[in-house]
């Protein structure tokens, strides 16, 4: 298992999960607010809409595209 | 940093491995490169929920046991940073490569039209949501319904189902006579015909479609239409594709023809400019059979193996055929040009609504009146939606081809300035 952390909140995933996962295992699957304030979660789930852009230790990153790494810090952006 | 191969491959999806195979016993240094962190692309994408098949684990193993092939995963193109030679990005920093024959692998993605209530949370693409899974997105217990258009479908209900989703239905836009009449030809594909029927799935509805996506905070149900009659259904989850687009975009900015929505390719798999070639679903949506003869056939060429290029022909031919079948039989309902409503949001990334498109003539004028395509994704979602329904012709690619760290962006001018 890996340990990383979700908004602050520590979650276990197993080896293998992408970050995308670790969203809906952690949370409620959401990554970002739009620009007129809609919630959105991962939606293309292969790198192209952009939906799931997260913080992850501080860079901007897709969620869809990353594995988790034990000590990982991600942030959606509320 | 620069580095330099002989033979550089974007994407390490079907087309891409096999392309590498074929190339790797001439000698020649061969780079690999997919923004994933495993390779497979699309079929073959490996993650905790994922069991690879036979054949992609074959490939894989053939790829690693390769000592001239290196394979850079989780790795993008940012740029084309002078004659034969891009810009990438990893997790960790950017690198110039220097390439003397290109294959562009770059695969297809799906078509997402928009409708009401389309960027509710959980609503996804259909292989979008196949993806997700095989990542490790859990389903246990959540009711599902699958929309849009092709095979996909299926494939993506199947995924579903073993992740624990309750499929509610599964509505494919085409025709009840276009489906028996695509599942008549099967027959000349044996292999295909056997896959239909393990895939076969009693949810499953012909000429029915997807009209709204339903929920205030997040999705409740789904209304579709089905053979002409409203009918809701209950949900937790709705993923929804309309059939597979070619990733043209870097083909593009290399300056490679693109013709009928894909890049241009000869007989020999070869694009408009020389040392340029591509394969599988860039060239046009086929499936992983003809991905993997193309991408064989691309990489025997480029490395000038042209009778074992040539031998490849009639296999190619053999899928191309099903390709065709499969394109004609799940062409798109006019219908469905007209789900948008005035405040359906089109362009995700800056919330742009249908009324502010439709009174627009042409992509480029969209985007000069509203922010149309100028988010993140670069009008990947919106640009192909647009030019669905109201024919607009492809936005070209800009630079940077995909969001970019800054220091990427600074080594970009770097190799510019030191040529
Ligand atoms: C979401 C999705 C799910 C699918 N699922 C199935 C399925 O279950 N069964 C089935 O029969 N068919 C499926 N298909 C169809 C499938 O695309 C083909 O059968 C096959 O994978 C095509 O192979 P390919 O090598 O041409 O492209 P792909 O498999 O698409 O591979 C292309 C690879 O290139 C990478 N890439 C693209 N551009 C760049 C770039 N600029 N830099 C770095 N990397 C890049 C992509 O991320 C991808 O990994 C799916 C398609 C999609 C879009
Ligand atoms: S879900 Fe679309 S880019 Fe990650």
């Amino acid at each position: 298992m890996i340990e990383l952390s979700l908004d602050g909140q520590l979650l276990r995933v197993a080896q293998g999960t992408t970050v995308a996962a670790a969203l809906y295992l952690g949370g409620d699957g959401n990554s970002r607010t739009s620009v007129s304030g809609q919630r959105r979660a991962p939606f293309c789930g292969m790198g192209v809409c952009q939906e799931c852009r997260v913080s992850i230790d501080g860079q901007r990153r897709l969620a869809c595209q990353t594995l988790c790494r034990s000590g990982m810090q991600v942030e959606t952006q509320p | 940093m620069t580095r330099d191969f002989d033979l550089l491959i974007i994407g390490a999806g079907p087309a891409g491995m096999a392309a590498a195979l074929a190339a790797a016993p001439s000698g020649a240094r061969i780079a690999i490169i997919d923004d994933n962190p495993a390779p497979g692309g699309q079929i073959w994408r490996d993650g905790v929920q994922a069991q690879l098949p036979a054949a992609a684990q074959r490939y894989r193993a053939a790829l690693a046991a390769a000592s001239n092939v290196q394979l850079f995963a989780a790795t993008r193109v940012v740029a084309i940073a002078g004659p034969q030679q891009l810009l990438l990005e990893d997790d960790n920093s950017a690198w110039n490569v220097r390439y003397s024959t290109l294959i562009l692998c770059t695969g297809a993605r799906e078509l997402l039209l928009p409708f009401p209530g389309w960027t509710l949370p959980g609503v996804t693409g259909a292989g979008g949501l196949q993806a997700l899974v095989k990542g490790g997105v859990p389903l246990t217990g959540e009711r599902l319904v699958i929309a849009g258009s092709g095979p996909l479908l299926l494939a993506s209900a199947a995924s579903a189902r073993k992740a624990g989703a309750q499929i509610q239905r599964i509505a494919e836009q085409a025709s009840l006579a276009a489906l028996s009449a695509f599942t008549l030809q099967l027959a000349r594909w044996p292999g295909k015909l056997l896959q239909a029927t393990q895939l076969l799935d009693s949810h499953y509805r012909s000429d029915s479609f997807v009209v709204a996506a339903l929920g205030s905070e997040k999705l409740e149900a789904v209304r579709l239409s089905q053979s002409g009659k409203i009918i809701e259904i209950p949900c937790e989850r709705l993923a929804c594709g309309f059939g597979l687009i070619a990733n043209t975009q870097l083909g593009q900015a290399l300056g490679c023809r693109v013709a009928d929505q894909a890049i241009a390719v000869d007989d020999w798999q070869a694009c408009s400019r020389t040392d340029h070639y591509a394969a599988g679903e860039c060239t046009g949506f086929g499936g992983s059979e003809l991905a993997l003869v193309e991408g064989a056939i691309a990489g025997h060429a480029a490395v000038g193996e042209q009778h074992q290029a040539r031998a490849l022909w009639p296999q190619r031919a053999r899928w191309q055929a099903f390709a065709r079948q499969l394109n004609r039989r799940f062409a798109l309902n006019p219908q469905l040009k007209q789900l948008a409503e005035a405040d359906t949001l089109v362009c995700r990334c800056e919330d742009v609504p249908y009324s502010a498109l439709a009174e627009r003539s042409s992509w480029v004028d969209a985007k000069l009146h509203s922010r149309c395509g100028m988010g993140p994704c670069q009008g990947r979602i919106c640009g192909a939606a647009c030019e669905y329904l109201f024919d607009w012709q492809t936005p070209t690619p800009r630079v940077p081809l995909t969001p970019t760290r800054i220091d990427s962006l600074l080594q970009l001018a770097e190799a510019q300035v030191h040529g």
